[in-house]
């Protein structure tokens, strides 16, 4: 027993990594194609960022790696060997974990039962914590973590538990760890911790993926680094050799694969519509933003900078600490949708699925239902009026095929978005909110989509526009902010660039 | 799901297409009803039939107002502890000022108990199958309080004018019969006409998608938790009249068979679906099945194994064909 003790304590410091190829990997969902022909090689104990914008296909490659998703295409050797990694199961029992955003832990579980979880030592059927311990003992000495192996998971802060993830895979004999964005959610003492475990577990062989945001951060710590953009592989390169800016060149240099309707001035007479100020919320601080009438605002910055949040802020629906909203120069009372909705502000959620549409209703049902006392007499729905209005308002949002009584759920994404268009149309607001109007569409209802949100501008309503494609926020927008960290950071006109939006996103 | 098709007048002609997974339950009911008819004399006769709608009275008050919680998202477990504290209230304010005021006096207590519930369900936030599982518990618990733990009657020269339910009115039905078709009727048009009824659907399809539109969430479930209390009222009164007497332990397990007869009916647990007639077949299917036991001198032991298969059948149908369509 000591013997084997000692066998796998020595294991365990010294990893022996598989070099990683893989060739040819494709993956789409429906008819939007997520990766193409990635074909990619990792050395055994490298440092390996995987760099892109927003769904530029990094974290669907790294899951594809990890089991958490099966390639549609393309094939995987791990030291020359091919193999099939189809399950998160497949792909450990192959040395390879992956660490992803949301932890995978067991919250009301002790640090020693999660990192075990499922691997417990046992003799018999008896489960033998001493010897839990002991192996507990060895993965904190080989990582430098500080934890209490009998502390509740859920109690601990976050950067601890990513800990406990990345322990539970060492315990698994890992030796290649995947990382998402594992900075994203840690402040600054933590982050610093975390990168020079990664460092240590680097020098004792461990290979290690990263995908992340922070360039500097990346370019400090990786050997060698690949560029997806759009699902491709652009280049695999030393790290050395690159600087943020030539970093966010290789990830933006993109055709516009889509037009975008031409967009007329606003008239230099229009008056300011919505004036926010200094508006906090616990996702977004001071806030501070005007649009005119017809006058489209656009707001970019990368996932999770804060821009739907400030949607949210503005609509009422998240609670707000400080800052007020005025319409025409008049308050609104903070945190209410109510009265938010009575100055004529309007919000197309970002996901139409969850905030946005009542699946189990009906397509006329759901586009009346913010503007119910329009159509009521005595409290019951005037349903012929409503019946005329909808059928008109699903004529000029180009709802073709659809009619009032159909189950909404039955719409295809792009006429569902199309639907929530048209639920505030129905009564035109003054301010059109729209997070991300349109993701999960194809070309034809995005095309429409863009020009709906035109020619509302032309009527006279001030627009803001949050959207992670860059291309649709620059194409529609008169002015651009751009957000990070909950803070807007930077303004551009309409003539600013995709380097200098990126820029001003990705950097300090 | 076709019930929808009622806000669009226009289509109603063509909408015709009588699919399996809508109407089923219909042919369900039907079909009992057809055997018992061929195997029984008694089935098919006036006097049988006023008796099952007496007998679907209190369940049928109970179901149409369970109809509305599911349909808004909310489960009220309280509803019959609701019914027992009116009902022993109702008796109580009869007894020093008569039968009417009594009456009256019970529909307010139960729509304040269930708007208290609501309340309660809707600032603690507290899953409404829990909150109302310990509210219906504190009802009962105030009954006791309230009664001693004894039965309540009205005065003996009240008796008869209490009695008012249990008598035949229109068409022969009992009073009680007809106080339920009444409601289910008007909660039916409420659910299916008004802009109330469409927030109902609405807040149980999708509360974030009804809070984002504007839709006040919490009003509404306070308001739907409101009506059960005044259904279960009336329910409780019902009972009280045939009885003649009110008791702390009146009605216990009965909002259960209500949450059944919903479901077997076809309205979605999981809320956003359904419609009112459904509550009312499926009341009278339970209740059919309970008739027929007893003309066919069944034993009724096996009673409940079938109601206990239906109300499986009916959910793995809603299963098997609703999350398919939306998912």
């Amino acid at each position: 027993m000591a013997i084997q003790q000692l066998e796998k304590h020595e294991h365990a410091s010294r990893r022996t990594a598989p070099e990683i190829t893989v060739s040819g990997i494709g993956k789409s969902y429906g008819a939007t194609q997520v990766l193409r022909d990635v074909t990619l090689s990792v050395t055994p104990g490298e440092i390996h960022g995987i760099m892109g914008e927003n769904g530029a296909g990094k974290s669907t490659l790294l899951k594809i790696l990890g089991g958490a998703i099966t390639a549609d295409s393309g094939t995987m050797e791990l030291d020359g060997q091919p193999v099939r990694i189809a399950t998160p199961r497949d792909a450990i029992s192959h040395g390879i974990s992956l660490i992803s955003q949301e932890l995978a832990l067991i919250p009301n579980l002790s640090v020693l039962e999660n990192v075990f979880l499922g691997h417990w030592s046992n003799r018999g059927s008896l489960l033998s914590p001493n010897r839990d311990c002991d192996h507990f003992a060895r993965l904190l000495e080989e990582t430098g973590f500080e934890l209490d192996p009998r502390a509740t998971v859920g109690t601990l802060p976050i950067g601890q538990q990513q800990q406990v993830e990345i322990l539970k895979a060492l315990a698994r004999g890992a030796k290649v760890l995947c990382m998402d964005e594992p900075t994203a959610v840690l402040n600054e003492a933590e982050k610093e911790k975390l990168l020079q475990v990664v460092k240590r577990l680097a020098r004792t062989g461990t290979t290690v993926l990263i995908v992340s945001h922070y360039l500097e951060e990346v370019l400090g710590l990786v050997n060698r680094v690949t560029i997806l953009r759009d699902g491709q592989h652009i280049v695999t390169e030393d790290a050395g050799g690159h600087t943020p800016e030539s970093l966010v060149r290789l990830m933006v240099g993109r055709e516009v694969d889509f037009l975008i309707p031409d967009v007329p001035q606003v008239p230099s007479e229009a008056g300011t519509v919505i004036r926010v100020a200094g508006l906090t919320s616990a996702k977004v601080k001071d806030i501070s933003l005007e649009v005119r009438r017809g006058e489209i605002l656009g707001i970019a910055g990368l996932v999770g900078s804060g821009r739907s949040e400030t949607l949210l802020a503005v609509f009422g629906a998240d609670r707000t600490t400080g800052g007020h909203v005025e319409i025409n120069g008049r308050r609104i009372r903070p945190s209410s949708i109510r009265d938010s909705i009575k100055a004529g502000i309007a919000l197309i959620p970002e996901s139409r699925k969850e905030q946005g549409l009542v699946m189990s209703r009906p397509v006329g049902e759901n586009i009346a239902l913010s503007t119910l006392p329009a159509r009521s007499w005595a409290g019951f729905v005037r349903t012929r009026r409503e019946w005329t209005e909808v059928k008109d308002v699903s004529k000029s949002v180009d709802l073709r095929g659809a009619r009032p009584g159909q189950p909404i759920a039955n719409l295809s994404g792009g006429n569902q978005q199309k639907a929530l268009f048209g639920k505030w149309l129905l009564n035109p607001p003054a301010v059109l909110l729209v997070d991300e109007p349109t993701r999960g569409v194809d070309i034809a209802a995005k095309a429409r989509i863009h020009s709906i949100i035109v020619e509302l501008a032309a009527r006279g309503t001030a627009v803001i526009v949050v959207s992670s494609e860059l291309e649709e926020v620059l194409g529609l927008s008169h002015r651009i902010h751009v957000m990070r960290h909950g803070r807007i950071v930077a303004e551009f006109d309409r003539n600013a660039t995709r380097d200098e939006v990126m820029t001003s996103a990705f950097l300090k | 799901m076709t019930t929808t098709s009622v806000a669009v007048p226009s289509s109603a002609g063509k909408k015709f297409n009588l699919n399996f997974k809508d109407f089923g339950i219909v042919f369900g009911l039907a079909a009992i009803m057809l055997f018992l008819t061929l195997n029984t004399g008694t089935f098919l006769t006036g006097r049988n039939f006023i008796n099952l709608f007496d007998q679907a009275a209190v369940v049928g008050l109970l179901a149409a107002a369970a109809t509305l919680c599911i349909i808004s998202g909310v489960f009220d477990l309280s509803s019959t502890a609701t019914l027992a504290v009116s009902a022993i209230s109702g008796v109580m304010i009869t007894q020093h000022f008569g039968v009417a005021a009594g009456f009256f006096g019970a529909l307010l207590v139960g729509a304040l108990l269930g708007s208290i519930t609501g309340l309660i369900v809707v600032s603690t936030k507290v899953n409404s199958f829990i909150g109302t599982l310990a509210v219906s518990i504190i009802y009962r618990g105030l009954a006791i309080v309230i009664t001693g733990g004894s039965i309540v009657a009205p005065l003996p020269d009240q008796l008869a004018s209490f009695q008012t339910w249990t008598w035949p009115s229109l068409l022969g039905l009992t009073a009680g019969s007809v106080l339920m078709l009444a409601m289910t009727v008007v909660l039916g048009i409420v659910l299916w006409r008004t802009t109330f009824g469409r927030r109902i659907y609405a807040v149980g399809g999708n509360q974030e998608a009804a809070r984002l539109s504007g839709i006040r969430t919490g009003s509404i479930h306070v308001a739907v938790f409101a009506i059960s209390g005044l259904c279960s009222a009336m329910a409780g009164m019902i009972l009280a009249s045939r009885a003649g007497s009110a008791q702390p332990a009146m009605a216990i397990g009965i909002e259960l068979t209500a949450i059944a007869a919903v479901v077997i009916g076809g309205t979605s647990i999981l809320g956003g679906q359904g419609a009112m007639w459904r509550a009312f077949v499926g009341v009278m299917i339970l209740t059919v099945i309970s008739n027929g036991f007893n003309l066919l001198h069944w034993d009724t032991t096996y009673q409940q194994v079938v109601t206990g298969v239906l109300i499986l059948v009916a959910v793995a149908a809603d299963g098997l064909f609703f999350r398919k369509s939306t998912r």
